[in-house]
């Protein structure tokens, strides 16, 4: 069995879910991979690092029409012939792409596997997580998104795959890739960061919010929220965590001032160690927090913050 | 111009969905069900471009149960001005809710199309991508803006690490995300007003559509429960825990 997994990267450098997409993708068989983007060159050279990958694709692109799923999936569907299965890790980009292509191939795809059973049976949740569904795919090929947080990310580097340059097709046209608006952060990724702290309704508006930062950086730790506090403008919208925002198993994760609604526990119960701050005793969120602090946020954020100068 | 917009009937995002005992499934009989909470954004949406002039008639589809109606009733009662109900017993798979789309959109010609971006019950995120393949037409997934302007539309798009703006040349196919926009509720005269307009009830067959699942579900299980821990009593103890208790700091 061979599987291409399209690789996620930032500025060259392949995504730490991706590289847990490749765990998923090496217990199926063998694995090349494809990179794309105006710096596939150095993510081609970074992907050919992992252990485990045979050979990269790398579509240097400068024109913007790698970010439309159009022609990524048109060259998804053009490399697809000799796989048994196409892989990523879930992203936006995965999920804008993937799907696209796999109509063009007749296959109904898998998202978010959370564990494989075989090379055609596959565990992912339903229901923002509230169950689990073992499926079975009758599709010749399958088509699959992988959460990152269920998969060991491969080592970055050790490996030594070969490099192919490709060429992106035309696609259908019709669209146009007009800007890209990243918002910048020197904060760890969300997605990957080994603590996040996350800040809900509670924190009452933007001013109150970045009181959660000097935290964060206490703790080395991603900033998330959840929905409400997105909806509020407190943060922006890559903030949010949860069923239709990200998914996150960082070793703690710290909720203040958030209910604990089953979307925002969908996003982050995988947690290792979760701690809640909220002065509702009866919130959801104590019902799934290892430990929970009954107060008033404003008050234990600083306490917080000095104890932690304290130990450290 | 036409807009169509597919909406699923769901069970309410507000009832925590309980696995059957024989782990064949979600229990859904005497169960609450509502529109899918993207699909009423994407109703709306369309609503939107219909008061602005932009857009001239909309049409709801839902492909399920016969109690999918009540899906379309209210869609009607937000605004859609007709609907279709793809009546089937089967489990709708994105792939075959994207091919009986399709057959739909070739017949009626729409030149958008406004999904949700997820059914919050098998939450594949799938079915717009999938019908924008099929088609060979544009998409937009995940949009937070959507502006119609001389045969294109540009729309705003959530993505992993902010926003992205792309512009389609219509026809095309726009998802929608939490943030397009807030829903409106169906005032009573609306939902009486709805019992009114047309709904015509075909068959995925009378489409030429098989829906036959790709995917067969070999159970559906309870995820591990997670037990609620202790409540400390201040912020001293709850860093002592996580230092020499948890070793997570
Ligand atoms: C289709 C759909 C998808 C959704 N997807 C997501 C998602 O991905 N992620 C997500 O998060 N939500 C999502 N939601 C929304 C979700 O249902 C909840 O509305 C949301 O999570 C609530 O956010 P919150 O807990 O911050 O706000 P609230 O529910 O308002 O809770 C605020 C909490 O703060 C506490 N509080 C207030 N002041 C203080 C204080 N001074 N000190 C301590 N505690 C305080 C309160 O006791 C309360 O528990 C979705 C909803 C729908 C319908
Ligand atoms: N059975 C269905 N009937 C009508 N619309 C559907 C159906 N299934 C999916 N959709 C549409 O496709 C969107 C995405 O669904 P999914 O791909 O299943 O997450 C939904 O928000 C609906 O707009």
């Amino acid at each position: 069995m061979t599987v291409l997994v399209y690789l996620d990267h930032e500025g060259g450098v392949i995504r730490q879910a991706s590289r847990s997409a490749i765990t998923a993708a090496t217990r199926l068989g063998d694995v090349d991979v494809l990179v794309t983007g105006p710096d596939a060159a150095a993510a081609a050279k970074s992907a050919a690092a992992i252990p485990g990958v045979k050979k990269v694709f790398a579509v240097t692109d400068t024109t913007g029409n790698s970010e439309l799923a159009e022609p990524v999936a048109a060259l998804l569907v053009q490399l697809a012939g000799g796989y048994t299965h196409i892989l990523a890790a879930s992203s936006a980009t995965a999920k804008n792409v993937l799907p696209r292509a796999a109509a063009l191939l007749d296959v109904q795809p898998i998202p978010d596997i959370v564990a494989i059973n075989d090379a055609e049976t596959f565990v992912r949740p339903i229901y923002a997580g509230s169950a689990l569904a073992t499926v079975k795919s009758a599709d010749a090929k399958k088509v699959i998104t992988v959460r990152a947080s269920a998969f060991d990310p491969a080592p970055a580097e050790g490996g030594s795959a070969t490099i192919e340059e490709v060429a992106l097709p035309a696609g259908p046209g019709g669209s146009t890739f007009v800007a890209t608006e990243l918002s910048k952060s020197e904060r760890p990724e969300l997605e990957s960061a080994r603590v996040v702290v996350s800040g809900g309704n509670g924190m009452l508006n933007e001013e109150n919010f970045k009181l959660l930062e000097p935290l964060a950086d206490r703790l080395g730790a991603a900033i998330g929220a959840s929905r409400a506090a997105v909806d509020k403008g407190f943060v922006s919208n890559e903030y949010q965590v949860g069923q239709t925002g990200k998914i996150v198993a960082p070793e703690l994760y710290i909720a203040m001032g958030i209910s604990g609604q089953i979307q925002h526990l969908a996003g982050m119960k995988d947690s290792k160690v979760i701690v809640a701050v909220n002065k509702d005793p009866e919130a959801p969120i104590f019902q799934v927090a290892d430990y929970g602090i009954v107060g008033d946020l404003f008050t234990i954020l600083p306490q917080l913050e000095a104890e932690l100068d304290k130990a450290g | 111009m036409k807009v169509l917009v597919p909406v699923k009937r769901v069970i309410d995002y507000n009832i925590k969905p309980r696995v059957k005992a024989d782990g064949s499934g979600v229990e859904t009989a005497g169960v609450k069900m509502s529109m899918n909470p993207f699909d009423e954004i994407a109703v709306e949406e369309a609503v939107r471009l219909k008061e602005k002039g932009v857009v001239s008639e909309i049409i709801a589809v839902s492909i399920g149960e016969a109690k999918a109606q009540d899906t379309l009733r209210t869609a009607m009662a937000m605004g859609a001005d007709r609907s279709i109900l793809v009546e089937t017993d089967v489990v709708t798979e994105p792939l075959a809710v994207a091919k009986v789309l399709k057959a739909l959109v070739e017949k009626e010609k729409p030149e958008l199309i406004i999904l949700g971006k997820q059914a919050i019950d098998d939450d594949m995120n799938a079915t717009g991508q999938m019908l924008a393949g099929l088609l060979d037409r544009p998409q937009a997934t995940f949009a937070s803006k959507v502006e119609v302007a001389d045969g294109a539309v540009t729309v705003t798009r959530e993505i992993d690490g902010g926003s992205q703006t792309v512009k389609l040349a219509l026809p095309a196919i726009i998802t929608a995300d939490l943030r397009l926009n807030e829903p409106r509720y169906a005032s009573l005269p609306n939902i009486m007003k709805a019992r009114k307009k047309p709904m015509e009830k075909i068959t995925p067959a009378d489409l030429g559509v098989d829906m036959t699942p790709r995917l067969s579900v070999i159970s559906v299980a309870e995820p591990p429960e997670r037990k609620a821990g202790v409540k400390l009593d201040s912020a001293a103890e709850l860093v002592s825990r996580l230092r020499n208790e948890a070793k997570v700091i």
